[in-house]
Formats: structure tokens, C-alpha cells, sequence
């Protein structure tokens, strides 16, 4: 299906890159100790998983362009 | 105090077989380096794997793999502020940076001032856009230098000589000066990109061994929070009518990394990848230097566990740098004396490498956006070439100045304020990749960004960048740079509608829409 005309409003694909932003932004809810997982408390490894998840969530944008050649 | 011989040895030999790389670096895809794109942006060549070595190396500095541990050591929680920061930057990279590639290289811009200028056409803004690069990027030069002058210290490598004029000199940081501007000077971007995957090798390798070994003699990750007082191992509670430290916590996290990619080391780093799929990929993909600088991060608290600061042999070490000395001290103290000469160089070369960089952004900006734009506008590009190769010698002395004539104190203030200054130019060089501003209304908002910035910061005698601002009762604890942007989107966006308002001025914008795709 061929898709050349310029890009008009927001496809909702580009919620994704929104998701981490409202994962690091939610404070309260992360600034805990429990629960710990292999002894680091709840703030720091609920944080370096969303380093990963970050990644992860380009990834269907990132899909989305190259199919679209953007 | 002076490290084992064996650290030592491995800590030269290493440096000095990456310096050897630097050097050779312009004989690596060859190109005209009498050419300022091809000296100042590797020719725009660099595919996904170089760039992201190369990104990699220039976002996450030495300074950031020795700071970011000492605040954690200092303040705890608070410190891991730059673990969002390094994440969030992503998703910015990923949907903005592409169209600033394509449009500088349709238009052959090497700066984000050479955009300004071309896309609203006013040379005052690109100006003001350049100098607050130049005079941002300055201190974090200098703060590499500060990097190297740790790991020197922690070698017991303090050999100094008295020179006239300059009064006492380290001879181990002028030689890696030397070392890094001949680097510089003679292979440009390209060797910077051959030391880039030799220092991220050797930082994954002492992250790796650092993050299994130190734990498992501590006794694990358990005893290393244990360890931590508890007050400092969570942000405090917020306190009544006041949004508290988490506000300050994500708007510094925010501002910092929308400062990030507008410093001209980071442009510089972008524009030279060789395709707009490269950034994209690289979006996703360098994350993982953010998984090892969180890694960092918590050395600082394997440092408190460790108990380095009450060790007699560090306390020297701890009295000049503060607790910048966390990170070496608890190398010294943990691992065996090879692997802490691997782990030193890899924070040395650390430092070179970004400075390198840096000190090319800065010989790019001041050409392209002072000397052909006000100076010699008929200029050859040999000529071009040559000034910013000159420039970018002329920046790290003035680093190296700094360091060795001022207190390291200033450097980390100005730093701070650079910041908070890079973040203003903001409206004109992201934004104006979407939308088109008025330019006098822009130049307006940049100059009530720096002005107020500064002003807050100052308020706060210079130990700290998030200022309180009261609002309905509230106290919202927030980082000055994002305070002062709010008030530069505002008088930018209201100005330019009145600008409107009172007349239609033409429009001199050399892009169109199809150059950002």
C-alpha cells in the first residue's frame, strides 16, 4: 500500500516513545526500598530496567519509519 | 602515595599505544583533511557501529564516570538523577536528530549555528547560538582535564616543574595535553573515532569486572546498600505544600538531557554519521552505555561499603579532589594492581577523547559562525580548515590554562551554568526544526533564558542548580535551566505573535520542508 503523502497529524505508533518518560516521571511511586531484587532496592532496579524498556519502546517507531521510508 | 609499578606500567603502556592509534587515525578512510567537513565531521562517514562508539564515548565522559559515582558517594539517591537523564534522552535523539542530519547535509551545515543562520536567516541569533556553545563546551573541556589530573593523582604521578609565567606545572597532564593535540590537529574527527572504540572497550571491560568482583568481596549487592545511611538510599519525602525533592529530581533529569544534545560536541558527533537510519539505530542501541553508567553509579556506594574514606593511604587523595577520589580509591583498594592500570587508562583515555571532540566542535563553530561569517567571508576552505584546527588548539589550552591556574572549583561552576546557558538556545535549534519563530523574538527569549538562569543560579551562591520557585502556595524545587526555558518558550512564542501582529516581515529561510526528511 503505498503511503507518499506528507505525514498529517501524529500516527499513534509515536505514543510508545511517551511511555518512559511517564515511567521516570512517576517518582512517588518508584522512591521505595521493597520490593528488593538480588539485594538493590526498588528506586535503582526499577530504573535500570527502564533503561531497557526505553530501547525498547523506539524500537516499533523505529519499525513504523523504515517501513514507511521516512 | 604511589600505586604498585605493575599499575602503572599497564596504565602507560595502554595510553600510549591509544595515543599511537590518534595519531595514525588519518590515514583511516582517508580523506582531504585540508577540507573542514572532512577534518571537523570524518567526512560524514561514520556507519552505526563507529558512530556508536564514538557517540558513546563523547556523551559519557570520564568526568561523568568519576562525578556521577562522587555525588552517589556524597548524596546518595539524588546522584542516580543521571540514570533518567541518560535514558530520556533517547526518544529525543530518535525523533528530532534525523531532520537536523538531513537538513545539514542538503545545506552542508556543520554547526547548529550554520542551521540557525539558514533557516531564519539572521546572523545576531546564529551568533549568539555559537557563543553560547563555545562558551559552554569550554568548562567541560576542562573538567576532562580535571578527570585526568584524579587518575594521575591516584598513580602518585605527581611530578611537577616550575616554569616561569605559569608557576608549578603537572608534567604528566601537559604530556597528555601534548598527546591530545597532536591527536587532534593532525587526523581530526577520525582519530578521535579510532580512540573511541579503544576507550569504550576498555570501559566495558572494567565495568564488567568492577560490578562482578567489588560486590562479591563486599559480600553482595545486600551489604553494599546495607552499608549506605538509610536516609540517603531514597529521594526525601516531599514536605507539605511543596512538590519536593522527586520535582527536582525529574526536572533535572529533563533539563539536562534536552541540554545534552545541544551542546556542540554532541552535534558535532551526530552530523558526522554517514545516514539519518544511523541515528535512528543508534537510538536504540546506545542505551546500553546507559545500563553501564547506571553501573557506575552505584560504585559509589560499593566505594562507602568499601570504607576507602577513612583509609590513611586515600585521605590525601580525598583532601585535593574531594569525592571525586570515590571511583580511584576503590579501584586501588579492589582490584589487583594490572587490572587497576587497565581501569585508570580506561578513564584517562576517557578523558582525551571527548576533549578531543569538544575541542573540534569548538574549532568548527568558531569558523563557521565568527570567522566566515563576520571576519573573512570570502575565506577558501583551506583557509577554513586551518582556522579551526587553530581554534581547536587555542580551546584546550585555554583548558589546560584554567585547570592548572584556577581553582577546579570555578571550572564545575561554570559547567553547572553552562548548562543552564546551552539549554536556552533550545527554541531556536530544536524547535526550529519543527517550527519557524520570529528570529528578534527568539534572540529576546535566549536573552531572558540566560539572564534569568543565571540569575538563579547565582541566587544560590553557585552550589546548586535547582532553584525554588513559589507558585499558589507551592513550592516547586525545580532545575534552573527548565525554569529558565519555560520563560524563553513564553517570551519567544508571545513576542513572535506580536512581531506578527504589528507586520509582516519577509521570511528568509533557505530550508524547506523537504530538506528535514
Amino acid at each position: 500500500m503505498p503511503q507518499d503523502k506528507p505525514r498529517r497529524g501524529i500516527h499513534p505508533v509515536y505514543l510508545c516513545l511517551l511511555i518512559p518518560y511517564a515511567a521516570f516521571a512517576w517518582v512517588p511511586f518508584y522512591n521505595r526500598i521493597a520490593p528488593q531484587l538480588l539485594g538493590i532496592p526498588f528506586f535503582y532496579w526499577w530504573q535500570m530496567v527502564w533503561i531497557i524498556l526505553t530501547a525498547v519502546s523506539i524500537v516499533p517507531v523505529y519499525l513504523f519509519e523504515e517501513k514507511r521510508g521516512i | 602515595m604511589t600505586a604498585s609499578p605493575i599499575t602503572i606500567a599497564v596504565f602507560l603502556a595502554l595510553f600510549v599505544l591509544v595515543a599511537l592509534l590518534g595519531l595514525f587515525g588519518s590515514r583511516w578512510r582517508a580523506g582531504d583533511l585540508s577540507q573542514l567537513h572532512e577534518w571537523g565531521l570524518g567526512g560524514r562517514s561514520f556507519g552505526t557501529l563507529i558512530t556508536w562508539f564514538l557517540l558513546g564515548g563523547d556523551l559519557y565522559t570520564a568526568y561523568t564516570f568519576i562525578a556521577v559515582p562522587a555525588l552517589m558517594f556524597g548524596a546518595g539517591a539524588a546522584g542516580f538523577f543521571a540514570v533518567p537523564y541518560a535514558t530520556l534522552m533517547y526518544p529525543v535523539l530518535f525523533v528530532a536528530f534525523p531532520r537536523l542530519w538531513s537538513v545539514a547535509r542538503r545545506h552542508g551545515y556543520i554547526t547548529a549555528a550554520d542551521f540557525v543562520r539558514g533557516r531564519f536567516g539572521h546572523r545576531g541569533l546564529a551568533l549568539a547560538i555559537a557563543l553560547t556553545g563555545l562558551v559552554a563546551v569550554m568548562p567541560y573541556i576542562a573538567l576532562q582535564l580535571v578527570g585526568m589530573q584524579v587518575v594521575i593523582a591516584a598513580l602518585g604521578l605527581n611530578f611537577t616543574v616550575t616554569l616561569p609565567l605559569l608557576g608549578t606545572v603537572s608534567v604528566p597532564l601537559v604530556a597528555a595535553f601534548v598527546v591530545l593535540a597532536a591527536f587532534t590537529y593532525t587526523s581530526g574527527l577520525r582519530g578521535t573515532a579510532l580512540i573511541a572504540v579503544a576507550k569504550d572497550l576498555l570501559v566495558y571491560i572494567t565495568v564488567l569486572a568492577a560490578i562482578v568482583i567489588i560486590p562479591a568481596e563486599l559480600g553482595g549487592y545486600d551489604k553494599v546498600f546495607a552499608a549506605m545511611p538509610p536516609a540517603q538510599l531514597l529521594l526525601p519525602p516531599a514536605p507539605e505544600h511543596s512538590l519536593g525533592a522527586g520535582f527536582g529530581y525529574v526536572t533535572l533529569s529533563l533539563g539536562s538531557l534536552l541540554a545534552l544534545f545541544l551542546y556542540p560536541h554532541s552535534v558535532t558527533g551526530i552530523l558526522s554519521s554517514s545516514s539519518r537510519h544511523v541515528i535512528r539505530r543508534n537510538a536504540i542501541v546506545l542505551p546500553a552505555y546507559s545500563v553501564a553508567l547506571a553501573l557506575i553509579a552505584l560504585l559509589g556506594y560499593m566505594a562507602v561499603a568499601a570504607g576507602v574514606k577513612d583509609m590513611p593511604q586515600y585521605a590525601k587523595g580525598f583532601a585535593v579532589f574531594g569525592n571525586n577520589f570515590a571511583v580511584p580509591a576503590l579501584f586501588l583498594q579492589m582490584f589487583p594492581a594490572w587490572f587497576a592500570g587497565l581501569a585508570f587508562a580506561a578513564i584517562a583515555i576517557g578523558a582525551l577523547m571527548p576533549a578531543s571532540i569538544m575541542a573540534i566542535a569548538c574549532g568548527n563553530l568558531f569558523t563557521r559562525n565568527i570567522f566566515k561569517d563576520f571576519i573573512a567571508p570570502d575565506c577558501t576552505p583551506q583557509t577554513e580548515a586551518k582556522v579551526a584546527k587553530i581554534v581547536a588548539f587555542a580551546a584546550k589550552l585555554g583548558a589546560l590554562f584554567f585547570v592548572l591556574e584556577l581553582q577546579t572549583a570555578y571550572a564545575i561552576q561554570l559547567q553547572l551554568l553552562g548548562g543552564i546557558w546551552i539549554c536556552q538556545t533550545l527554541p531556536a535549534v530544536l524547535l526550529g526544526l519543527y517550527v519557524r519563530l520570529d528570529p528578534r523574538a527568539l534572540l529576546a527569549g535566549w536573552a531572558a533564558g540566560i539572564l534569568s538562569g543565571t540569575f538563579m543560579v547565582a541566587a544560590l551562591d553557585f552550589k546548586s542548580s535547582t532553584y525554588p520557585l513559589h507558585l499558589l502556595g507551592w513550592t516547586l524545587p525545580c532545575y534552573a535551566a527548565v525554569s529558565a526555558l519555560v520563560l524563553n518558550l513564553a517570551v519567544s512564542v508571545v513576542l513572535t505573535w506580536v512581531l506578527r501582529a504589528l507586520s509582516a516581515t519577509p521570511v528568509r529561510d533557505e530550508t524547506v520542508a523537504a530538506d528535514y526528511a
